[in-house]
């Protein structure tokens, strides 16, 4: 069982940038009237920020970064770790990791990689940087997180157009010598790797002239190979039978009281399925965290992101219940306590 | 054990038409099919999932929408997995 929990870890910020670009989904003209207010109320989406053309996540991420940096007045030479978790990287090589660094002025003597991975992404790259921050002794550790994935959508695929919007966050981290506790629990069913899928561009299937092609998959889902594909209702099954029992199971194995979490924070996918998983474990409404509304699904920056959408009920000595779940199919669920309340904010990129 | 196990149609009516709040109460019957339901489409397909799931505890697959026609068929899925 992929489980662990460290003492002594601070979260000194959050911050997140978003394209200053909104598209409402009131103005898709694929759907009828009806369907599009029985989208924003079931689905959850009304608003999204879309990236321009050439705008990569490192874009977004980098400038979250900077405008943190201002914020906590790091010393930049003190970073000794950066990980970025996304899967819409700037180039097919080299990964972003060693790019943001050199970026972000950071030492050449810091530690920097990819981690390719979308909904469940943050809440991995939190335990990733936990881990290395107590096993290593480091002090200091960035978290990027974030993707463009409305460029992977096909205008003409009902199923995924409306719901993604674009996101980039960056998290900094630090030890200390605190005894909060961070627990996590992490893991993985590829057996479901059809559910979320691009399935052209890479080493199993290689772009060709056909990859761009769209075609008619179903009434309403034309698409090309390059595209994004979503199996909605395998992904709502998961996340709606999956995803509550393992919160329960971890809540459990760690003795975690429900009253006592301030904020319940799953990853932005669909406002019925959250609800769902909500209503199923029992927390209140005021206890859970939205942001979906206004940004759709933000892959891994949706958690991020919806703590700085909600910076008013994050607070100094706050306990967070963190779950990122989908592509893959792979999950994660993280106890966070916050010693200090983390300095938060949301900037528009232009 | 489960007081949900006495499953009758008449409440599973009830439930689905509260749930879909455009449609007036009353209006659908056990044969009725749910692509007769006016502006039915795969949102539609999500929301009932989630009231199965939460109300019955039983899950949907996508095998079973395709398979299913009217709210009857629905019942008979349900009973027999209650």
């Amino acid at each position: 069982m992929a489980d662990f929990s460290v003492s002594g870890l601070q979260i000194a910020g959050i911050g997140c940038s978003i394209p200053k670009q909104e598209i409402s989904n009131y103005d898709y003209d694929l759907l009828e009237e009806n369907e599009k207010k029985l989208l924003v109320k079931t689905i959850g989406v009304e608003t999204r920020r879309v990236a321009s053309k050439g705008t990569t996540t490192t874009d977004l991420a980098i400038d979250a970064a900077e405008k943190l940096f201002v914020e906590t007045k790091w010393d930049k030479e003190s970073v000794d770790l950066i990980v970025v978790v996304t899967q819409s990287r700037d180039y097919y090589l080299p990964s972003v990791g060693p790019i943001v660094q050199d970026k972000l002025g950071l030492s050449t003597k810091c530690m920097a990689f990819d981690v390719g991975l979308g909904c469940s992404g943050y809440v991995y790259g939190l335990s990733i940087v936990a881990s290395m921050l107590k096993g290593a002794n480091w002090k200091r550790a960035i978290l990027l997180a974030g993707d463009v994935s409305t460029i992977s959508c096909s205008y003409n695929d009902k199923s995924t157009y409306p719901l993604f919007g674009d996101a980039g966050s960056a998290t900094f981290i630090e030890n200390t010598e605190s005894g909060n506790n961070w627990i996590f629990n992490l893991n993985s069913d590829g057996s479901g790797e059809d559910a979320i899928k691009i399935t052209h561009g890479c080493l199993r299937n290689l772009p060709n002239e056909e990859s761009f092609v769209e075609k008619e998959r179903a009434p309403g889902v034309t698409r090309a190979d390059l595209h994004l594909a979503l199996d909605g209702l395998e992904v709502f099954n998961f996340s709606i039978t999956t995803i509550p029992k393992s919160i329960k199971q971890f809540l459990e194995n760690y003795k975690l009281e429900q009253d006592n979490i301030d904020a319940f924070v799953m990853h932005q996918a669909n406002l019925l399925m959250n609800e769902t998983i909500r209503k199923k474990l029992k927390f209140t409404p005021d206890q859970t965290l939205y942001s979906i509304k206004k940004y759709g699904n933000t892959s891994s920056a949706s958690i991020p992101l919806t703590i700085c959408n909600n910076e008013g009920q994050i607070d100094k000595g706050d306990n967070m219940l963190l779950s990122g779940f989908g592509v893959g199919l792979s999950w994660g669920n993280a106890y966070i306590e916050l010693d200090e309340k983390p300095i938060t904010m949301i900037s528009d990129f232009d | 054990m489960l007081i949900f196990n006495i499953v009758n149609v008449k409440e599973l009516i009830e439930k689905l038409e509260e749930e879909f709040d455009e449609v007036e109460s009353g209006s659908i019957k056990p044969e009725t099919e749910f692509t007769d339901i006016e502006n039915w489409g795969s949102m539609h397909a999500l929301i009932i999932i989630a009231l199965i799931d939460m109300e019955y505890d039983v899950t949907l697959t996508g095998q079973d929408l395709k398979g299913m026609k009217t709210v009857m068929d629905l019942f008979g899925i349900i009973k027999d997995r209650t």
